[in-house]
């Protein structure tokens, strides 16, 4: 009982703080809102400007570009190719077979949720507004957006097309978490917890990094979404599999993975759709969209061969789900580079993420004692640090980066630090309390005797393979 | 009559039942399992997390026969599935007390 109670306070403390935090941003917003919305393109930083931006002259209205608006469709689309079902088969291929819908569920049906809430409230206070921690109220229910509105951010495509690009990544963030409590976690929990977490963990976030807030004020390099998206899913994930507690059976019975054909089938379906990911936050199609886009490749690829190279020295064998393993490390941490660092950084930093990563989900998780099933925190949370730091130096001109002649490698690299350690410590803290209040709503877990049978049956009433 | 019962390496599973076919066997029941024996299991791993697989997956194969058939079944068997290397199998025999053949009603050595 008195645990019981101490936790209460925590919970309810830790509410108010978040609360707090979060209307105190949005209040500030409120009072700037007579100020013009010059909303930062997404991903781009002061220091680089992808989009074409109007020159400060006076310069012609913006008008919509049809080359612009159709990339970005398309890279829309690629980012849901990425969740569903690239993510789901990820994810549901690691899980013993009898949890395989429940794994794919997840992922499917917090995808459509958070879409909805996007529209609702997310995008508004995302990207409505300047303020420092959140964005503002003006464009609730997406008020004041037609077809031919341009958008405030990207000014060569329509409102809409920005609307519906943010929110696939918004969704797919909330998404990655699972991995971490999946086979064990009650299916309602989890929709209490991306509800409460997406509002006030990714939103912030997203509009500290994006929507003009702190980070981007600070001057942090996160060109799509290394800080907002992984190292954000990361530290969400990691407190899940604490607070969700271990599976039943973990390190003592074999929890093997019931199908590593589709776990490369969705790692594959990653790669692709990580091209809208990275090239679309060029948030144009030009020149900047083209270096994202192979940069995704490079990365990508030189991680695959730096973690089953590891796994190959320390331990004999290189494995399919190394290469597809490191084919997502390299992906998140290319993220936050992409389009500011040059084709050779990237390989480079493909190869250290890889490794780091490799590292995560063996010494780093033996370290941490916790069971993240699928090492969300092993891959986006260790590939997103790793990224998010050395864009900082990668981006640098004389590493072939983007960057002006007097970028200084030790500033950035403190600058995106920063920016590491508040992300995580403001995602760590939500989730906390997001899942406290999943707990006391619903609990966070089956009973044993589910978990033995599976969630497919148990929660769905159907089975994946019959 | 006599019921053999033969646990085999799977890809022998061709081999042994051309065997029989070849000696007059009419009719064997296969079923896949898993077991050990002498045959140590091998370890897998993912990510880092290391199993340890002690059981491998065998054929066993059952088949009534004749008892003057028996010796040339144990021998057709331990030749076509002999691979010299450690994990070929065992062969077990019974000793069969009856045999009904459904459709006819047959009984005994007419059944087979």
């Amino acid at each position: 009982m008195k645990k019981g109670t101490a936790h209460m306070k925590r919970l309810i403390g830790l509410c108010a703080l978040a609360g707090a935090l979060a209307f105190g941003g949005a209040a500030l917003a409120q009072e700037k809102k007579d100020a013009p919305a010059s909303v930062a393109p997404a991903a781009s930083a002061p220091a680089a400007a992808p989009a074409p931006v109007p020159a400060a002259a006076p310069a012609p209205a913006p008008r919509l570009d049809s080359g612009d608006t159709a990339w970005m469709l398309t890279s829309t689309m690629l980012v849901i190719l990425m969740t569903i079902p690239g993510l789901a088969l990820f994810y549901g291929g690691l899980a013993r077979s009898k949890n395989m819908l429940s794994v794919l569920m997840q992922v499917f049906v917090i995808f459509s949720l958070i879409s909805i809430l996007w529209a609702v409230y997310g995008f508004s206070l995302a990207f409505a507004g300047e303020g420092r921690f959140i964005g503002g109220f003006d464009k609730l229910f997406l008020a004041g957006t037609k077809p031919d509105t341009l958008s405030s951010a990207l000014a060569t495509i329509p409102e809409y097309v920005f609307i519906a690009f943010q929110g696939t990544f918004a969704a797919i963030t909330t998404a990655l978490i699972v991995g971490s409590f999946a086979e064990r976690v009650k299916f309602s929990a989890v929709l209490v917890f991306a509800v409460i977490w997406f509002t006030l963990a990714y939103l912030p976030i997203a509009h500290m990094v994006w929507g003009g807030g702190l980070l981007a004020k600070d001057g942090a390099l996160d060109f799509a979404g290394g800080t907002v998206v992984h190292i954000n899913a990361g530290v969400a994930g990691l407190v899940g599999a604490y607070m969700v507690g271990k599976r039943v059976g973990y390190g003592r019975e074999a929890l093997t993975p019931h199908s590593l054909t589709l776990t490369m089938v969705g790692a594959s379906l990653l790669w692709v759709g990580w091209f809208g990911f990275n090239a679309g936050s060029a948030g144009a199609a030009n020149g900047v969209a083209g270096l994202a886009f192979i940069n995704t490749i490079l990365a990508t690829a030189a991680a695959a061969v730096s973690w089953i190279a590891g796994e190959a020295i320390g331990r004999g064998k290189a494995s399919m789900l190394g290469a597809a393993s490191g084919a997502v490390a390299g992906l998140v941490a290319v993220t936050p580079a992409a389009g500011f660092v040059g084709p050779m950084g990237s390989i480079i930093l493909g190869l250290v993420a890889g490794l780091a990563c490799l590292w995560g989900v063996t010494g780093l998780k033996r370290m941490l004692k916790a069971d993240d099933a699928f090492d969300v925190f092993g891959v986006h949370g260790v590939g997103g640090i790793v990224g998010a730091l050395l864009t900082g130096v990668f981006a640098a001109p004389g590493l072939g980066g983007t960057q002006a002649a007097e970028f200084s490698i030790a500033s950035q690299v403190f600058i995106q630090a920063k920016s590491v350690v508040l992300t995580m410590a403001w995602s760590a803290v939500v989730a906390f309390v997001a899942y406290k209040v999943a707990d006391l709503a619903f609990g966070l877990r089956v009973p044993e005797e589910e978990e033995r049978e599976g969630l497919d049956i148990t929660a769905h009433g159907e089975s994946a393979y019959s | 009559m006599k019921l053999v019962t033969a646990i085999i390496k799977p890809f022998k599973l061709d081999e042994v039942r051309e065997a029989l076919s070849a000696i007059g066997v009419q009719g064997i029941t296969v079923t896949e399992v898993k077991g050990f024996g002498r045959q140590k299991g091998h370890t897998e791993l993912y990510r880092g997390a290391e199993y340890v697989v002690d059981f491998l997956p065998k054929v066993k194969i059952e088949a009534a026969v004749k008892t003057e058939l028996l010796d040339q079944v144990i021998e057709a068997i331990e030749k076509s599935a002999n691979t010299g290397k450690i994990g070929d199998g065992k062969i077990f025999v019974f000793e069969l007390e009856h045999v009904i053949r459904i459709r006819t009603g047959e009984t005994g050595a007419d059944a087979l």
